[in-house]
């Protein structure tokens, strides 16, 4: 049974169509990618998933339930949350206060006390930045804080938006090791890359998007070895 | 030495006022970007609602000392002011979320002129003297004089804003105020519930306002259906020159204008050689606003505009 159902979805700007009538789907526990070029509609996708944007048509069902009725800032509590593209940081917080705004909708204040402490042991840094404010922290430390920050509100899925943009090789790397781990954790993921081809390595599934539709869709072993999907994504 | 001293009490009182009025403006313009150019008005609606209900109480013949009277109006007033503060921003600005900024701005404009004259059908024209409920002792310090009610007002201002200050940066609210303020889309995709925001925002500020109003009445023995507007104008000056958005600004803003101004008004007279008297006292406020904005405008404790999101 899926834990994400979306049919039909199609998402207009004004009179421009962004995403023109999609289907895709997400099993309990699975870590999938949505890859695709600039302007291909992956951020209008996620940011319909979680009520930021209304869509103009189609279904999403989401955990059993259709998500139409839901008012914006609610979507969290239904268990969905976002790592936005370019994190979306509260600057002039603190690195904890950005962290318990994640946790904003709960009140187990205890238990939220030692997820905090296990996102400090995943992310030693923010441990030691934990009263600056976000705004001072490199882009790495920022995707951190981001990511940190959507698992303390304990989402049945979470949705990444290039959490790889405009980081050196290396802390990449560590993002994409952290993402290993949280889905071994058995957090249910999309991901939207640029970087397609450590999305693919990393997942189970991948959808390939152009300009606002979905072109192929597959196993992500398989989308690797696909010739078109080597040639426009992979640089091969 | 002791015009000097007579004229930094003097200010403080007027400044702590200000900076009182200025939050409202700044709370809302740093979770909004609009300047509520509304807001003298509810400060001007606390003092009316505070007289009104001291005087329908003794007309009715209700027997309570002067003090007890005073602080059953103040308790009816806020509330009126929280709840017109709430009103002013779902029937006027809400519908223009997202239009452009010049839009809300002549919203706002439009809007006090509309309670200016609701005030005057109300309260009418005339000045309306305060009940006399408080008596008024002098205290003399150094030479200068303050009343007793000055120095409440003065302490009441602090434990307010310092109250304030503590829920903005210590509780879950004010922390999703700062993440509003910030970027309330992410905000949004945290849980909260950016017009719950929005409206406890003004109707927090509308509470400040409110005791604001009651405070000018009772120092000036008077109020009037305009005088918000010089008030408010004021308190925007001073929350521009501690720099629009920034709660610590606004407070030192408002104490800083006072004290320019009540100086200014204190050695006007000698410094023009007799020629401009102390009535003149408001020019030194327009003064200040018109300097900030040349040669400062992102205010003292603000950022540059450009850093705003
Ligand atoms: N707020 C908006 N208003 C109008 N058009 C928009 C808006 N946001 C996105 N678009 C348009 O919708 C299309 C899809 O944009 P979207 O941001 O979803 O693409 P994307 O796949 O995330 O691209 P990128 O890889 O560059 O992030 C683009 O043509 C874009 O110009
Ligand atoms: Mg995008």
């Amino acid at each position: 049974m899926s834990l994400l159902q979306v049919k039909n979805l199609q998402v207009s700007y004004g009179g421009i169509q962004a995403v023109k009538g999609i289907d895709f789907s997400i099993g309990k526990g699975e870590l999938v990618t949505l890859i695709g070029a600039n302007g291909a509609g992956k951020t209008t996708t996620l940011r319909t998933l979680v009520g930021m944007v209304k869509r103009s048509g189609g279904s999403i069902e989401f955990d059993g339930k259709e998500t139409a009725g839901i008012p914006s800032h609610a979507f969290v509590r239904h268990g969905l949350a976002m790592v936005p593209e370019g994190r979306g940081i509260f600057g002039k917080l603190t690195v904890e206060e950005n962290l318990l705004m994640g946790a904003y909708v709960r009140d187990d204040k205890a238990q939220i006390l030692v997820e905090m402490e296990r996102i400090y042991q995943l992310f030693p840094r923010l441990k030691e930045r934990q009263r600056q404010l976000a705004g001072t922290l490199s882009g790495g430390e920022q995707q951190m804080v981001a990511m940190g920050r959507a698992m303390l509100s304990k989402p049945k899925l979470l949705l990444l938006d290039e959490p790889s943009m405009g980081l050196a090789p290396i802390i990449v790397q560590k993002i994409f090791e952290i993402i290993q781990m949280v889905a071994a954790e058995g957090v249910t993921m999309l991901l939207v890359e640029q970087n397609a081809r450590l999305a693919l390595e990393v997942s189970q599934r991948g959808y390939v998007m152009e300009s606002g539709r979905i072109t192929m869709e597959g196993e992500a072993k398989t989308l690797l070895d696909d010739e078109r999907v080597r040639n426009a994504y992979l640089g091969d | 030495m002791d015009t000097f001293l007579q004229q930094i009490l003097n200010g403080l009182v007027l400044g702590s006022i200000y900076a009182l009025i200025a939050l409202g403006y700044t709370m809302v313009y740093g979770i909004m970007g609009l300047i509520n150019f509304a807001h003298g008005e509810v400060v001007m609606v606390g003092a009316m609602v505070t007289i009104s209900v001291i005087s329908g109480l003794t007309h009715f013949g209700v027997n309570l000392p002067g003090p007890v009277l005073l602080l059953i109006g103040v308790a009816v007033a806020i509330p009126s002011c929280m709840l017109l503060g709430f009103v002013i921003e779902r029937v006027a600005y809400r519908p223009l979320r997202g239009a452009q900024r010049l839009a809300p701005l002549i919203t706002a404009i439009g809007l006090s002129i509309v309670l200016q004259q609701l005030a005057i059908l109300i309260w009418g024209r005339n000045y309306i003297p305060f009940p006399p409920v408080l008596d008024h002792d002098v205290v003399t310090i150094f030479g200068a004089s303050i009343t007793t009610l000055q120095i409440f007002i003065i302490v009441m201002c602090f434990a307010i804003m310092v109250g304030l200050l503590v829920m903005v940066e210590r509780t879950r609210l004010g922390r999703a105020m700062r993440a509003t303020s910030q970027n309330p889309s992410v905000a949004g995709l945290m849980g909260v519930n950016v017009n719950t925001i929005i409206s406890a925002t003004f109707v927090i500020g509308s509470a400040l306002g409110a005791i604001a109003g009651v405070m000018v009445a009772t120092n000036y023995d008077q109020a009037h259906y305009y005088m918000g507007f010089m008030i408010g104008l004021k308190a925007f000056t001073a929350a521009v020159l501690g720099g629009i958005g920034n709660l610590g600004g606004a407070v030192a803003g408002g104490i800083l204008l006072g004290i320019i101004e009540s100086l200014g008004a204190g050695y006007i007279g000698s410094l023009t050689g007799g020629f401009l008297g102390s009535n003149y006292q408001d020019i030194f406020a327009f003064m200040v606003l018109i300097l900030v904005l040349i040669f400062r405008p992102s205010g003292l404790l603000g950022e540059k505009m450009a850093d705003r999101a």
